[in-house]
């Protein structure tokens, strides 16, 4: 048989073309950062200090949208229609399938990542990444926790008609109160405190001290990472736990 | 076959699910090459015992032996020569059918030729189909063909034909009959009973978790405590039916008495009961 290895690239390009054969979800994917780019560089157009706000925030929004929110409605998707008890009755091994899974939410983040960063120089006048090293650590700590949260989450949501309500009523509130639109800087504390124990601000301040100039190196953000860390151990223990191969009805 | 150790091989096999007993004690085996068919009403444990036959569900007590493997522990080896058709099950939407054969093909040590498979279900004018394009009961062919890509010896069809219009429903049999033809073993549940009698060599009813007879179709009509129905009409026209286990010895005394009368004997027909009746007395809650 073939090595997991040979197998784990061949799933994740399968999952890569049938990706893009959606074309409207693939779009609108790639769209919605964009548009919020848009609307919000339009708003706050020529105030520096906002964009610095901004592109960042967009990014981190990018990453919990591409990981957290799409493996929780994908692996529900596949649950209830009972694609996973199909490839579990396969020779394909089971953590080879749900990498391939992952590794394709992980593409989707990275080619979002790229999109933001690119925005900001063409559109904004960023600049290149100041701290590259911050960018990346962050990234890829950030998609592995919001994989990890969005794998977990799909576990608590009994049917996919009840997924998008679900997944919403989590992502919403988190962007909005995690500085995506704002500097976290002016909201009260109670909330700057909520904010700053969920995954989402922390990755934001991490990803701000990679993109925008002058917010320090890695260095500084060492607790954001570590919250970040936090969180992506939670994910493991509830996504490994919960996960179930069969459907939850009938 | 003497000599060659059977497919399956279930002894006092138990399942419960917290105080609901689905499976109560059954043993079955089936030969290699054979197909053998599980029958009962819904909810009689058909689909809880190939479950636990695929891997999919750990047994409460008793033993299974699948091709020379226990299921529960879900070898990759016995994975790979294994086919299994789920009652229903999804798929990539937007995979073609050719497409979801090359990439399941990839997960089998030495899988069958896809256009072979396409063929073997069905399917040659919806190749390049994608799946959500596909009806109902061609959806069912692409589950059997993707079944198949990994050339398994054993073969299990949950409800096969659930939902088929009655033309679907031959075309199925027929590919499950080339089965046969190809050597492969075949577990199927059915609730269907000219299902069974079509395509089983042997057939298990079952029934609340139990197998209440087990044999090929013609036996299974003629089993033990089934009799045989003479009927006639008698002289004054009529008609009489009488149940006996010797219908040679019956049939002799009603034709010499008639005979010693001058009478004939009107409408006369002997039957014994389908797999229908046997079915239908085995299963009813009276």
């Amino acid at each position: 048989m073939r090595s997991a290895g040979a197998l784990l690239w061949r799933e994740y390009r399968f999952e890569r073309r049938m990706f893009w054969r959606n074309r409207s979800a693939a779009f609108f994917n790639f769209l919605l950062p964009l548009i919020f780019l848009a609307l919000f560089g339009a708003i706050v157009a020529g105030h520096r200090n906002e964009l610095d706000v901004i592109v960042p925030g967009i990014a981190g929004m990018s990453v919990m949208s591409t990981t957290f929110t799409a493996l929780a409605y994908n692996l529900t998707f596949l649950r209830e229609q009972g694609v996973l008890k199909r490839i579990r009755g396969t020779p394909l091994p089971s953590g080879v399938y749900l990498c391939g899974l992952a590794l394709n939410a992980v593409t989707n983040a990275a080619i979002q990542i790229g999109i933001v960063v690119v925005a900001g120089r063409v559109f904004f006048g960023l600049g290149w990444p100041p701290q590259p090293l911050t960018l990346v650590v962050f990234a890829v700590v950030g998609v592995g926790a919001f994989a990890l949260l969005g794998a977990a989450l799909s576990h608590a949501i009994p049917s996919f008609e009840s997924a998008p309500a679900i997944v919403n009523s989590v992502f919403v509130p988190v962007i909005l109160v995690s500085g995506v639109f704002f500097d976290v800087k002016h909201v009260p504390g109670f909330l700057r405190d909520i904010a700053q124990a969920l995954p989402l601000e922390p990755l934001i301040n991490g990803l701000t001290g990679g993109l925008v100039q002058g917010r320090g190196a890695l260095g500084s953000h060492l607790t954001a990472l570590a919250v970040i860390g936090l969180w992506a151990v939670v994910g493991i223990v509830l996504a490994v736990r919960g996960f179930s191969w069969e459907a939850r009805r009938g | 076959m003497p000599g060659v150790k059977a497919a399956i091989e279930v002894r006092e096999l138990r399942k419960s699910y917290g105080a609901i007993d689905a499976v109560r004690g059954i043993d079955f085996s089936v030969a290699r090459g054979e197909i053998f068919g599980l029958l009962g009403p819904n909810g009689a444990g058909k689909t809880t015992t190939v479950e636990i036959l695929e891997g999919y569900r750990q047994r409460t007590a008793g033993a299974v032996n699948v091709l020379g493997f226990d299921p529960s522990e879900r070898p990759r080896e016995l994975r790979a020569r294994v086919g299994i058709v789920l009652q229903s099950s999804g798929i990539y939407a937007h995979a073609t059918v050719a497409e979801l054969l090359a990439h399941f093909a990839d997960f089998y040590p030495r899988p069958r030729k896809i256009d072979e498979v396409i063929e073997l279900a069905g399917l040659v004018e919806k190749r390049d189909q994608q799946a959500r394009n596909l009806s109902g009961g061609q959806r069912r062919r692409l589950d059997l063909a993707l079944a198949l890509i990994g050339d398994p010896e054993l073969i299990f069809l949950d409800e096969p034909t659930t939902g088929f219009d009655p033309a679907a429903r031959r075309g199925a049999w027929q590919t499950i009959r080339s089965l046969r033809e190809l050597g492969k073993t075949v577990l199927l549940t059915t609730h269907y009973l000219d299902e069974a009698q079509e395509l089983a060599d042997r057939v298990a009813i079952i029934k609340s978790g139990r197998i209440l007879a087990e044999g090929s179709p013609a036996e299974l009509g003629v089993g033990a405590g089934s009799r045989y129905r003479v009927a006639y009409a008698n002289g004054s026209g009529e008609l009489t039916i009488v149940e006996t286990d010797d219908p040679t010895r019956l049939l002799n005394e009603l034709t010499s008495a008639a005979l010693a009368r001058g009478e004939r004997l009107n409408a006369l027909s002997v039957t014994r009961p389908s797999l229908e009746d046997v079915y239908l007395e085995l299963t009813s809650d009276a």
